[in-house]
């Protein structure tokens, strides 16, 4: 009830009408029409953006799940004295703590334009991310399994390798190919704070008003998304995730 | 008598402080035979087994084991003494995502470097063993399943497997047929029976059913209150020890 009546007085505020719908419904009828056809004139340089997307989102996939991985492990308070545990998890909260943009813009003004200061932003997104739901992930195993192969006198990096890997294993994959899914999509969007990827293109053709060219890159957006999640579930099928 | 292949000084728990679960145990384990101790849930049965290799950290008292005092060990020292314990879970504790195989290789995982473990490279003579050792345990053929495709008796003869693949110079077995049918709890006493004669090693062993450790007990201990109540071979064990290690009688009869 409250609910419901604070949805009217927020819409309210915010200058929703019948009016301003219907205007707003002919302003996008206007601007998907001048979107069709879509224009490939300028293909090179969407092809260029769209590489440097996809190197960025490879290449802050693997460093960050490379960093992720032991940061999540010192993070799990069921395996780690509470001092190391604490310690990870503040590193992680800080890498959550803002908004992959928000890194990117950073980044930028830090180390100055360009696809290295996207791949940062999205570095420290992934590990935030995964360092998160890897520690989780360990946090919920079986200590069963862990207290038997710790009582055959096996050292810490063989007790994670047998008893406490095969336990994560499959999540883990899951969240790999579910980071690396969202870091293409972050990917064509760091480019919009200049940091490098298809967005710039994107975003020089909103400013110049070539509809035609927009419609084009994201038709293009849409097509590598969706092929890297064709790839995605490939990947977790072969892993039984 | 020779010397025995454990001895336990005046062991005490406290998991809360003035609560003693294992009051004072004194006990001297001889290096052959199958040693039983039996007594109520809360007795301190299974605090006992998991002190021996510091699973449960003691209070107070001495743990010797090969001339060393257990409980004064540090973590290297402790697994290097862990190596030499084999121990079997009342549920069994096979890591299940693993197969059968690596799961017994997982008994050698004190002798193998972190790189060599990773990658799966156990020597020769390992996987001989373990082969050797499925062949025993009679699960010869299941030794690329998934753990988690056994049923519980197969478990457990995985588990036994797996302590016997660290060569070991005592067996503990904490409740290893508490979560079995009947029959099969009978076929993993002798299982454990058999290996400890084959293999030379001392078994103790937790349990909950007299019958059972009457049957294969070579030597019974009943634990009451933290204390041992009981202490002599199986033929020793009358109605009114019963009623000493577990309180009250009308369950008797």
């Amino acid at each position: 009830m409250l609910l419901a009546a604070y949805v009217v007085y927020a819409a309210s505020t915010l200058g929703f009408s019948w009016s301003r719908m219907a205007e707003g419904m002919g302003h996008g009828q206007a601007f998907i029409g001048r979107m069709f056809p879509p224009s490939y004139e300028n293909s090179e340089a969407i092809l260029r953006g769209l590489k440097e997307s996809l190197e960025i989102a490879v290449l802050a996939s693997f460093a960050g799940i490379l960093i992720a991985l032991p940061l999540g492990l010192l993070a799990a308070r069921n395996l780690m004295p509470a001092a190391v545990s604490w310690t990870a998890r503040a590193v992680i909260a800080l890498a959550r703590a803002f908004h992959p943009v928000i890194l990117a813009i950073v980044f930028v003004k830090a180390i100055g334009f360009g696809a290295v200061a996207g791949v940062m932003a999205l570095v420290v997104a992934s590990i935030g991310f995964i360092g998160k739901l890897f520690a989780e992930a360990i946090e919920e195993i079986s200590m069963k399994q862990v207290e038997a192969v710790r009582a055959t006198g096996a050292s810490f990096m063989n007790v994670i390798a047998f008893a406490v890997l095969p336990q994560v294993l499959p999540r883990f994959i899951g969240f790999a190919t579910y980071q690396f899914d969202s870091n293409v999509r972050n990917s064509t969007m760091v480019g919009i704070m200049g940091a490098g990827g298809i967005g710039a293109p994107l975003f020089v053709a909103f400013q110049r008003f070539e509809y035609d060219a927009v419609c084009a890159i994201v038709l293009v957006i849409i097509g590598v998304v969706f092929a890297c999640e064709l790839v995605a579930g490939r990947v977790k099928k072969v892993f039984g995730a | 008598m020779s010397e025995p292949a454990l001895r336990i000084e005046g062991l005490v728990k406290e998991y809360r402080p003035g609560v003693r679960v294992l009051d004072g145990i004194t006990l001297d384990i001889a290096p052959r035979g199958v040693t039983a101790i039996i007594g109520a849930s809360g007795s301190g049965k299974s605090t006992l087994i998991r002190c021996i290799n510091r699973l449960v950290e003691p209070t107070a008292g001495a743990i010797w084991f090969d001339g060393q005092d257990v409980t004064q060990m540090r973590r290297g020292a402790l697994r290097a003494t862990r190596r030499r314990i084999g121990m079997v879970f009342q549920e069994y504790n096979l890591v299940e995502r693993l197969t059968v195989m690596e799961n017994l290789l997982s008994g050698r995982l004190g002798y193998v470097s972190a790189p060599k473990a990773w990658l799966r490279r156990f020597p020769r003579a390992d996987i001989d063993r373990a082969f050797a050792l499925l062949d025993e345990v009679g699960l010869a053929d299941l030794a690329h399943q998934r753990a988690d495709a056994l049923s519980g008796g197969q478990r457990q003869r995985v588990g036994i497997a797996r302590a016997l693949m660290q060569q070991p110079r005592l067996l503990l077995a904490d409740e290893p047929t508490s979560s079995l049918d009947p029959k099969t709890a009978v076929e993993i006493m002798d299982l454990l029976h058999q290996a400890a004669g084959h293999h030379h090693i001392p078994v103790l062993v937790n349990m909950h059913d007299v019958e059972l450790a009457r049957r294969f007990a070579d030597r019974i201990i009943g634990l009451a209150g933290g204390q041992i109540m009981f202490d002599d071979p199986p033929a020793g064990l009358a109605d009114v020890e019963l009623k000493r290690i577990y309180g009250g009688e009308s369950w008797l009869h």
